[in-house]
């Protein structure tokens, strides 16, 4: 999925500080799976809002709502009645979500209450990791279903490189050598030999490099 | 390993048979030119050849490039460093075609270490290509006349080609394979990482030739005197890759005072000795880090002085 963070809330507040009214739209997609831009967490950013500008003696009037997916023009149209009722809309859903609703919508503002960080999933109660760059060619069957282009701060498709200690990258004691892990799991399966090409530079058009990407499904464009 | 592939000095000794030495130098952390060749000259005649670190810990200093020419300029031969960190294959190619045409003759590919360690952490890293994708570029360039992209290159650069080696970072038993890889990918030598854990290294050279890789490839064993029981201590604890035996900081600490830098002198010595017998070992890289003033002293002790003075303008093979 893709993970985000909560902004803090003095960012949030000085988006909004001219507003007298906003609406806060969540997401049912990723972010609610990842605890930051769902039902219960949009709840808690409008009550925060409130609050902070009560003390601040410039009271904010917030409402509250929830989309299928921000990612979805069919989705986005349920607000279609309401969203000039606002002086802004902040959304809580993935760098996705503000511009689906920008493009949908050029006569009103929004504003990102997240920041998206990576495609990842959570590996244990309250942590997620990283695990897919999208760089647009996937390599990972030559490293048995581990990712160096996203998980090897180097991006290295020849690692380890001399930084590998103790498992962990030499960036930090925190993150994992994922080429210390692709190594351990050939030499424990006996495939070593794998490794001892040398894989050759990656082509970089199919990831962000090549431009802004575009998937075109003609099966479904002929259809539609 | 008959015909010259860059007609370096370094490839010359090498390929002459003698027991090559190279040493190391810093660009400064601004546009010194005066210091920097102050620092060349304590180096000039000590050493087949000098290292230029290209921004070495992330921190940005005068190019490698242009402290590579001003060394040409000096008379001494630069093995100009490159990392992948800070240029895309454009930028390599550009600057590999521009540092030969300024007489650069040597060149060790590397990955760089992370921005995150240096000056500049909030920088946006490159790695459009890694170590070893590097080394098989520069080859193609000289062997095969052609760009990374097949394109056909007028006049080729005839790099002698160097690569670093880490016989000490995990995971252990992979690192003569890398060196391996290395090697298959085009590196004519090879730097190792600071040794301090000569069993360890031991071990990785008689794996090494075991496996007939130094038969293909020149392997200079890398060496850092200790300058004080600190220094020791902080590689030991905060360098990543870097293995430093206790028995070494305890060798240090039992130093007279005032005689610890002697006594770090002293085990590089030491390992030099051993290097010179050492199977599959051609010769030592002397990374006396902001010491170059003591490399003519280590060196003549060392017993690698004068150093080969090998015939000019001998053709390089085309």
């Amino acid at each position: 999925m893709i993970v985000a963070d909560r902004k803090p809330l003095n960012e949030i507040l000085d988006m909004v500080k001219r507003c007298n009214r906003i609406l806060v739209v969540g997401c049912k997609g990723c972010v609610t799976v990842c605890n930051v831009g769902g039902l219960k967490e949009v709840q808690i950013l409008a009550t925060s809002l409130k609050i902070a500008r009560k003390i601040g003696g410039f009271p904010l009037v917030v409402d509250e709502m929830v989309l299928e997916r921000q990612c979805d023009t069919e989705y986005i149209a349920i607000i279609k009645e309401t969203v000039t009722d606002y002086d802004a809309v902040v959304s809580m859903a993935c760098g996705v979500g503000p511009q689906f609703l920008s493009e949908a919508y050029p006569e009103q503002k929004f504003y990102p209450a997240v920041n998206t960080t990576f495609f990842g999933g959570a590996v244990s109660h309250g942590i997620w990791e990283e695990r897919c760059a999208g760089c647009g060619t996937c390599v990972i069957h030559y490293f048995d279903g581990l990712c160096p282009v996203a998980r090897c701060s180097k991006s290295l498709l020849n690692g380890p490189c001399g930084g590998s200690d103790h498992g962990k990258c030499e960036i930090s004691r925190e993150v994992d050598c994922i080429w210390d892990k692709i190594v351990r799991k050939k030499v424990e399966q006996g495939r070593l030999d794998d490794l001892l090409d040398v894989v050759p530079a990656k082509n970089w058009q199919s990831a962000r490099d090549g431009g802004p990407r575009r998937s075109r499904r003609e099966e479904l464009i002929q259809n539609g | 390993m008959d015909d010259f592939k860059s007609g370096s000095n370094l490839e010359k000794v090498l390929k002459a048979g003698h027991f090559a030495l190279t040493g190391e130098c810093g660009p400064p952390r601004g546009a010194n030119v005066a210091h920097l060749k102050e620092k060349f000259g304590h180096l000039k005649g000590m050493v087949d050849a000098v290292n230029l670190t290209d921004n070495q810990t992330a921190v940005v200093r005068l190019s490698s490039w242009a402290a590579s020419a001003i060394m040409v300029q000096e008379g001494l031969e630069p093995n100009f460093q490159m990392v992948c960190r800070d240029r895309n294959r454009l930028a390599m190619q550009s600057d590999i075609l521009g540092v030969y045409s300024l007489g650069v003759r040597n060149m060790l590919c590397l990955s760089g270490d992370h921005q995150k360690f240096g000056n500049h952490p909030q920088a946006k890293n490159v790695y459009d290509i890694d170590s070893m994708q590097l080394i098989s570029l520069v080859r193609k360039m000289r062997d095969e006349g052609q760009f990374f992209n097949g394109e056909p290159i007028d006049e080729s650069p005839k790099l002698f080609i160097g690569a670093a080696a880490n016989p000490f970072a995990e995971p252990f038993d992979f690192r003569v394979y890398r060196l391996a890889k290395k090697i298959a990918a085009g590196a004519d030598f090879i730097q190792t990482q600071c040794i301090y854990n000569m069993d360890r290294f031991r071990k990785f050279m008689s794996q090494a030739v075991d496996m007939g890789l130094t038969e293909k490839c020149f392997i200079l064993a890398g060496v850092t005197p200790m300058k004080t029981v600190g220094m020791a201590n902080y590689m030991a604890k905060s360098v990543p890759g870097m293995d430093v035996p206790e028995s070494l900081i305890k060798r240090l600490k039992g130093a007279e005072k005032g005689k610890v830098a002697e006594e770090g002198i002293r085990f590089c010595l030491e390992q030099i000795e051993e290097f010179k017998t050492m199977k599959g070992v051609a010769g030592v890289h002397l990374m006396a880090i902001e010491w170059e003033h003591r490399v003519p002293e280590i060196a003549e002790r060392a017993g690698l002085l004068p150093r080969p003075v090998m015939a000019a303008g001998l053709e390089v093979n085309k």
